[in-house]
């Protein structure tokens, strides 16, 4: 009996009345209910597994007359079944309510004989046992809390419910020089530009898949827009991104200042004008001759090569002015990566070994060292610095890093040619490229390895972050896009995808998924550092999940739509089927497009929130500011 | 590591290791491939003004969707009779100062291959009125409309090149389509591109990862051919889905005598060696000769137009028309 029933049979007792027990027994139709409920669920998987077995034997189960006659059969009969469960459950719950009705009787007997002073003192005891409550202070006594050691931060003392986590505010640094900080912001701030410029482009781009007809002028056509697209986020975006962060972390590995801060500022102007004068180039026709990445003229890109160029001796001669005895890991991929990135510039660009395939072989080598030697040699750089930083722990294994290293530039050399299997290329050169691309699990691997387990024991930190998700991103990216990269060069993968949008998927993976997402884990992350502002929480969200959500349907549908277009293609289907057949999947790539570029918005407003000067009020600043000339005030006053 | 923390040690190995390498994999067989290879004996240089639309195709990016290399794998069989050699390349040299080589293979196929288009699509009228706004011709087509290499004239000189583009796709303007020198440079390009055939005697590489059916053989051979891709791949970018071509350059299969009629010698002349005789209507290319279609093929394809659109003749058989073919081979002109 429950504390009110106590509190009636006290009430009733006191008055000498009969007695009446209001047992309750209404669960018993839900009970039953849900029997009946599991037993029609039950039946159905069951009814359909045996359809299938059945279809597999006997082929008459496998026509759909057959079928829809079957169900329509069953219709009635489970009805019938269900009806028969339900009648029984009713009688069995009357013959159950007069069973508890007799017991009821029974009870109700026995509590009458009961004298008064016998049934209070044992219902008595009874009701005081259930009604007890806990004063809530129990535990905490009746003093006010005091932190007397200063451990307490963060304190909320609002109650109102938090629509978006609370994420961990970017600590307080020493801060650096300011002119320095000035010439990282302006690369940030360049690259942010091109960001926007050259994914509008890459957006229309891919409008015009869906709407051909968007536009008939000549400086707007699909073919001369699409390497305008690619070029200015390459050179424009990721690039001056790099190097942004680049000129924050090679100074701060090697404990010295910048070697010359106005190098820095020419190889901005340098490469800001080789992106200018390339796009314009470009939309006017002009260009070096249909290679992938290198369709900007020499000029344009000895621009590019002198930026690197500058780049390269500041770096090392700030390298060489190090403090520290070691030379942190993320300097030797960073200054490796500009070395490299010369390299492939020059073979690309000197015309004696260009005849011809001659061409063909260096372009197969160029664009992919340009991916994996430029972005990707750098950016890993800016993680082994920026990650560990984040999670206030060193990287997992210096070593790990080191073979990452020293494979990468053995393995990512050799298989440029891949994008040239079955091509008139020589066969031993695109054999060599696919057994590169499988050597590239190894640094793959190592690399990933490290950043997770770098992540160890820290992994709750993600929550509390607004960077750590980006870079989360990043890492998982680049495990599966690199490794799909594998995948694509063999040579049966090659009949199936080669020539389809799968490539431009794969890209997208790589250089989206991995290049930006650790650019921007690495901006949010050193912003704060210069200016001492952040970007609100709601925006930065926004970004992360508008450009994580995009990206999958960017690339899904157009994997997925690829993969069919190539089996079309081996089945011999006429080429324009293949064309109608990917028309739902190019929709997809542009409204997963639509969501990236619109992440891009909300990234470029962060950027302004951080940079922004005007400041907002600060209260405990604003009152201290106050004091200080009231205090003045009183005592002139007395 | 004494090494490791010799910053001028350190960046000079792997900046030699990188560049050692780099010389391995991509100088040396690049220079190797420049050196050893030579034009084939039938390949003739560009006309001069296939040169100046070798630099339109250059300039408006059609790379990024057109290849030019027939691999050696079977599915590719339907661009080239056979696969590509170093030797189609070798004659490429840089374009000028500013620009360099432009073999132009490509890495995206959005749209066809074109190492062989100028036998594929010889057709002068058709190629203008595809770039004009590819959608007339090939309603399903995405490419680009190249409408701004064409003038709309109302009154066009004797010597203008009139492109006959149906009213709906003129925007509203009044007046012939008349192809700019640009447009026919890029026509005179793509009509360039063809496949050399290699010197007599000897053999094309085979192509690799034949299709299951076509090595089955004896059983596919006694099933009839799906006429409807065959028409769609060969016929239906002049002559149409709905078999009406387009009025003022290609004449309609509905209701054709041809068609229709009895005289399968001409019929099957005209897919196989071309055609020209009619007034009105551009000139036909040999289609069939050009796709090196079988006579299974060409009599899947008969007896598709000879039962769609309203057309009702007799079904053909693969022994007529086998014997037919063999006729009319005599007649082609050499």
């Amino acid at each position: 009996m429950n504390s009110n029933q106590i509190e009636k049979v006290l009430e009733l007792k006191h008055q000498q009345k009969g007695l009446n027990n209001n047992a309750q027994s209404s669960g018993s139709i839900k009970g039953v209910l849900i029997i009946v409920i599991t037993l029609l669920a039950s039946l159905f998987p069951g009814h359909s597994v045996y359809a299938q077995t059945k279809a597999t034997n006997a082929g008459i189960f496998s026509e759909g007359g057959i079928l829809i006659t079957i169900t329509l059969i069953m219709i009635p009969i489970l009805a019938a079944i269900v009806l028969m469960i339900v009648k029984l459950s009713n009688m069995l719950r009357k013959h159950r309510n007069r069973q508890d009705l007799e017991e009821a009787a029974l009870f109700a007997d026995y509590l009458s004989t009961l004298t008064e002073e016998e049934a209070n003192e044992a219902l008595a005891k009874r009701k005081a046992a259930l009604d007890y409550k806990l004063t809530h202070h129990e535990l905490s006594g009746d003093q006010e809390p005091v932190d007397k050691k200063g451990l307490v931060g963060n304190i909320e003392t609002e109650g109102y419910i938090n629509f978006i986590a609370r994420k961990k505010k970017a600590q307080k640094r020493p801060n650096i020089d300011p002119q320095l900080s000035k010439l990282i912001l302006w690369y940030f701030g360049c690259a942010a530009l091109w960001l926007l410029f050259g994914t509008t482009i890459g957006e229309y781009v891919g409008i015009k898949f869906v709407a051909p007809d968007a536009d008939h002028f000549s400086w707007l056509s699909f073919g001369r827009l699409r390497p305008v697209h690619t070029n200015a986020v390459f050179w424009g975006w990721a690039s001056l991104g790099m190097l942004g962060l680049g000129y924050y972390i090679v100074p701060m590995v090697s404990n010295a200042p910048l070697a010359s801060i106005k190098k820095g500022w020419y190889a901005l102007y340098l490469i800001n004008a080789a992106v200018i004068l390339g796009t314009l180039f470009l939309m006017a026709g002009i260009n070096n001759g249909g290679g992938e990445y290198r369709e900007y003229i020499w000029p344009v890109m000895l621009l590019f090569g002198i930026g690197l160029i500058l780049t390269l001796i500041n770096f090392i001669q700030t390298i060489a002015k190090r403090k520290t005895k070691e030379i942190y890991i993320s300097n030797w991929y960073i200054v490796s990566a500009i070395m490299f990135a010369l390299t492939i510039t020059v073979v690309a660009y000197v015309p004696i070994w260009q005849d011809g395939l001659g061409e063909t072989i260096i372009q197969g080598y160029y664009m992919h060292q340009g991916v994996g030697m430029w972005f990707m040699l750098f950016t890993l750089g800016i993680v082994y610095y920026m990650l560990p930083q984040q999670l206030n722990r060193p990287i997992y294994s210096y070593s790990l890093g080191i073979l990452a290293f020293w494979t990468q530039i053995l393995f990512y050399t050799l298989i440029g040619t891949h994008h040239f299997v079955f091509s008139a290329i020589p066969w031993w050169l695109q054999t060599i490229a696919i057994v590169g691309s499988v050597g590239m699990v190894i640094p793959v691997v190592a690399g990933t390895t490290n950043f997770i387990m770098t992540f160890k024991g820290a992994w709750h930190k993600i929550a509390g972050s607004y960077t750590l998700p980006f870079f989360l991103v990043g890492i998982i990216f680049y495990f599966t896009g690199s490794l799909q990269g594998t995948a694509e060069a063999f040579r049966s993968t090659n009949l199936m995808w080669h020539f389809t949008d799968f490539t431009v998927a794969h890209s997208h993976l790589t250089m989206y998924g991995i290049i930006c997402f650790f650019l921007w884990a690495g901006m949010y992350a050193v912003i704060p550092r210069l200016t001492g502002k952040e970007a609100p929480q709601i925006t930065v969200g926004a970004h992360f999940w508008l450009a994580l959500i995009g990206l999958l349907f960017y690339t899904v549908p157009l994997m997925i739509g690829s993969t069919l277009r190539g089996q079309m293609w081996i089945a011999g289907k006429p080429f324009i089927d293949s064309v109608v057949h990917m028309a739902p999947y190019w929709l997809w790539r542009a409204i997963g497009g639509s969501l990236m570029w619109l992440s891009h918005i909300f990234f470029a407003f962060n950027f302004y929130k951080m940079i922004s000067k005007y400041e907002t009020v600060d209260v405990k600043e604003a009152a201290l500011e106050k004091l200080g000339q009231l205090i003045p005030a009183e005592t002139k006053n007395d | 590591m004494e090494f490791f923390n010799n910053h001028k040690k350190l960046f000079r190995t792997a900046f030699l290791f990188f560049a050692g390498l780099t010389i391995l994999v991509a100088i040396l067989p690049a220079l190797n491939n420049q050196k050893n290879n030579k034009p084939l004996p039938g390949a003739e240089p560009l006309s001069a003004d296939a040169v100046k639309g070798k630099n339109i195709y250059i300039a408006n990016g059609c790379v990024a969707c057109h290849t030019q290399q027939v691999r050696n794998v079977d599915m590719d069989k339907m661009w080239g009779s056979r696969p590509g050699l170093a030797a189609d390349y070798a004659d490429i040299h840089r374009t000028d100062i500013w620009r360099n080589t432009a073999t132009l293979m490509g890495t995206e196929r959005t749209g066809p291959d074109l190492t062989d288009v100028g036998n594929r699509q010889p057709s002068k009228d058709w190629n203008l009125v595809h770039l004009f706004n590819p959608r007339t011709v090939v309603k399903e087509s995405i490419m680009p409309a190249y409408s701004w290499l064409f003038t709309i004239k109302k009154q066009p000189a004797k010597s203008d090149v009139i492109v006959n583009v149906p009213v709906a796709y003129l925007n509203g303007e009044e007046g012939k389509v008349v192809a700019t020198k640009d447009a026919l440079y890029l026509i005179a390009y793509l009509q360039s591109l063809k496949q050399v055939k290699l010197p007599d005697g000897t053999p094309a590489s085979d192509f690799l990862y034949k299709r299951q059916q076509e090595t089955a053989g004896a059983t596919g051979a006694t099933k009839e051919l799906n006429g409807t891709t065959l028409y769609t791949a060969n016929c239906q970018s002049c002559h149409q889905s709905n078999g009406e071509g387009l009025p003022g350059a290609f004449p309609p299969l509905k209701g054709s005598p041809v068609v229709n009629g009895d005289n399968l010698e001409l019929y099957v002349g005209i897919i196989m060696n071309g055609y020209s005789g009619r007034p009105g209507f551009g000139v036909m290319p040999p289609v069939g000769t050009n796709a090196s279609l079988s006579s299974a093929e060409v009599t899947a394809i008969l007896n598709h137009e000879r039962s769609t659109w309203g057309n009702n003749a007799k079904k053909v058989t693969e022994e007529e028309i086998k014997k037919i073919m063999d006729f009319v081979k005599l007649q082609a002109p050499k």
